[in-house]
């Protein structure tokens, strides 16, 4: 299984596209670490500074419909390449959900009321992020404070991450 | 209880339900492009796996850049042509014969109503058009699609809109797309299937069903669908004739696949049409959007008609009527790209060619190329583009610039006028 611990870049922005977290004009790079420099590149929001932003940070907590336009699974290879294994949002778009986890990373729904509780609690301080994945249990960490937060997931997505992805899967089964 | 199109599609393609609603459907086809498709093949090479589970079920293209603009675009196109050859992929299309996948892959017949099909391309959903179950899909979806010809989706829930009014003059499919993602949202629909249905789809042509479903994905729908009536007969007869003894018998049996009365819905909308006017986004995502009035002046540096959305023969024929006689404005650059070959040749045959060059266009050959920015009218930083294909994201034609999402007749009309125009000034009656 892949890590998914480790510090929060918190995007306070919903219906955040696959053209934003990686632009078309790099799909046409083979190798999946060539992308590393250029995720969330063209991320419309103020003050935001990939080259700053995301440096050190292992888990992505967002808003709504994270993921959405493109089907492009550059979009998850881009977050892998730069060590982000686990975003956490309101909801995502179908396919990008999709190709989180059939590449063995983590995509987990909490309602947008928790959401903006993470936000109001952990947004502006230094939070890590910590999973257990048996317990479906997401703890976070920040300056002192310490909160728990259970979510769901389907066997089906369970057995993806622990197999490494749906390639992995289907091999075996079909 | 009666079923849904995508209930029905469904009945017959399960094979396995791992877990809850997931379950695991056959695939009748796999269709593949340069850009998504290398990375499951190189996957599959390094695993030891380079198979495919039906050459005949597997369709291959290049069109996102076409022809090879370096030589990285190059080497996707190796990759894939080398591929299709080494697996005996016979429906592969190459430059000279290649076009925008979701608008040659219906062309070539290679999609029936209750098919599933998944592509490593958003747009997929165009198929639904036929009355296909056809999504989108990434890499890895796609790769184990190639390998077992199988895919795993949620059991699907479906919203019916049905789309009522008639449509008045100027007014066309796009426009009634753009004013549907307005009312659903941007994730109105994730997750769920969106059946087409009412007056205004029945009288509706394929083009303009796949204009209207290639959009469903900018909801967030998994796949738009339209039911199968003698409309979609007619433009299958050349590839089915030797299947059906009449025209008549192919409908009665495609007709199996339309929703039954009684199928349960998620939701239901009545979306009236009649006072539709023309739609044109106005910011970074699809569901913003004005009607043409409201965006009458705004500027533009360059005018795009093309893509999956609108590149076909129906879209540039309208082009044709807008521009005939007109100059585009000096101000502008009219970049229009027919999204097959056989429409290329078409509009050659019909004048269209003609008066779009007459206007000061400069015409392309088939390709996806500036609608995802990675070539042929690429924008520079602060430059706006009209534009008939799906997409307004920031940085979605090119970094820094802004896309107007259109019908190709307001398109035409606004390159003629330098600005955003409303096409009814130029329409002939």
């Amino acid at each position: 299984m892949k890590n998914f611990n480790g510090k929060a870049l918190f995007i306070d922005r919903s219906d955040i596209n696959t053209d934003e977290i990686i632009p078309a004009k790099y799909l046409t790079e083979i190798s999946r670490e060539s992308l590393k420099a250029y995720l969330l590149e063209d991320l419309k929001l103020e003050e935001f500074d990939p080259t700053t932003d995301l440096a050190g940070k292992s888990v992505i907590i967002t808003r709504d419909n994270f993921g959405c336009g493109s089907s492009r699974e550059h979009a998850p290879w881009a977050l892998e390449a730069n060590g982000i294994n686990l975003v956490i949002a309101e909801n995502f778009a179908r396919i990008f959900k999709q190709n989180m986890f059939n590449c063995g990373m983590l995509a987990v729904e909490l309602p947008s009321e928790t959401i903006g509780k993470i936000f109001k609690l952990f947004a502006e301080k230094e939070s890590i992020v910590e999973i257990d994945l048996n317990r479906s249990a997401i703890v976070i960490k920040g300056d002192g404070q310490q909160e728990e937060f259970i979510f769901s997931i389907s066997d089906f997505d369970r057995a993806l991450v622990e197999t490494g992805g749906w390639v992995e899967y289907a091999d075996s089964k079909y | 209880m009666g079923k849904t199109v995508a209930e029905k599609i469904f009945a017959s393609h399960i094979i396995d339900n791992p877990s809850g609603d997931i379950n695991v459907i056959r695939l009748d086809a796999v269709f593949c492009h340069e850009i998504t498709t290398p990375g499951a093949i190189n996957d599959l090479i390094a695993r030891g796996k380079d198979k495919v589970f039906d050459p005949s079920k597997i369709k291959a293209v290049i069109d996102h850049v076409s022809p090879a603009k370096d030589s990285k675009t190059a080497l996707q196109g190796k990759i894939l042509r080398d591929w299709a050859r080494r697996h005996k992929i016979t429906d592969f299309f190459d430059i000279g014969r290649n076009g925008v996948c979701h608008a040659i892959f219906p062309e070539k017949g290679f999609v029936r109503p209750g098919y599933t099909i998944i592509m490593g391309d958003s747009h997929t959903c165009t198929h639904g058009a036929f009355c296909a179950f056809a999504a989108g899909v990434g890499t890895t979806d796609l790769e184990v699609g190639i390998l077992k010809g199988v895919c795993a989706f949620h059991y699907p829930k479906t919203i019916q809109i049905s789309i009522t009014g008639s449509l008045g003059k100027g007014v066309y499919a796009k426009d009634v797309i753009l004013s549907v993602i307005s009312v659903l949202g941007v994730n109105g629909a994730t997750n769920r299937v969106v059946e087409f249905a009412g007056p205004v789809i029945d009288s509706m042509s394929m083009e303009s069903r796949m204009t209207l479903c290639n959009m469903a994905v900018e909801a967030g729908a998994t796949c738009g669908i339209c039911y199968p009536d003698m409309t979609t007969v007619e433009y299958l007869w050349e590839f089915i004739q030797d299947e059906f003894k009449s025209k008549d018998e192919a409908l009665e049996k495609y007709s199996e696949f339309a929703a039954d009365p009684d199928a349960e819905y998620d939701r239901i909308i009545d979306h009236d049409v009649s006072n539709l006017e023309p739609q044109v986004t106005f910011g970074y995502k699809p569901d913003l959007v004005k009607n043409v009035q409201e965006m009458e002046g705004e500027k533009v540096d360059q005018v795009y008609i093309g893509s999956c959305t609108n590149g076909r023969i129906e879209d540039l024929r309208i082009v044709a009527e807008v521009m005939k006689d007109n100059r585009i404005s000096d101000s502008v650059r009219c970049i229009i790209s027919p999204a097959t070959p056989r429409i290329y040749q078409q509009a050659l045959e019909e004048g269209l060619m003609k008066i779009f060059m007459d206007a000061g266009a400069c015409i392309t050959n088939p390709t996806c190329g500036a609608c995802l920015g990675m070539s042929n009218g690429v924008l520079a930083e602060g430059e706006v583009c009209a534009s008939t294909t799906n997409r307004n994201f920031n940085g979605r034609m090119g970094k820094g610039g802004m896309v107007h999402l259109m019908s190709p007749a307001t398109a035409a009309a606004s390159a003629i006028a330098g600005k955003i125009t409303n096409s009814r000034l130029y329409a002939s009656e």
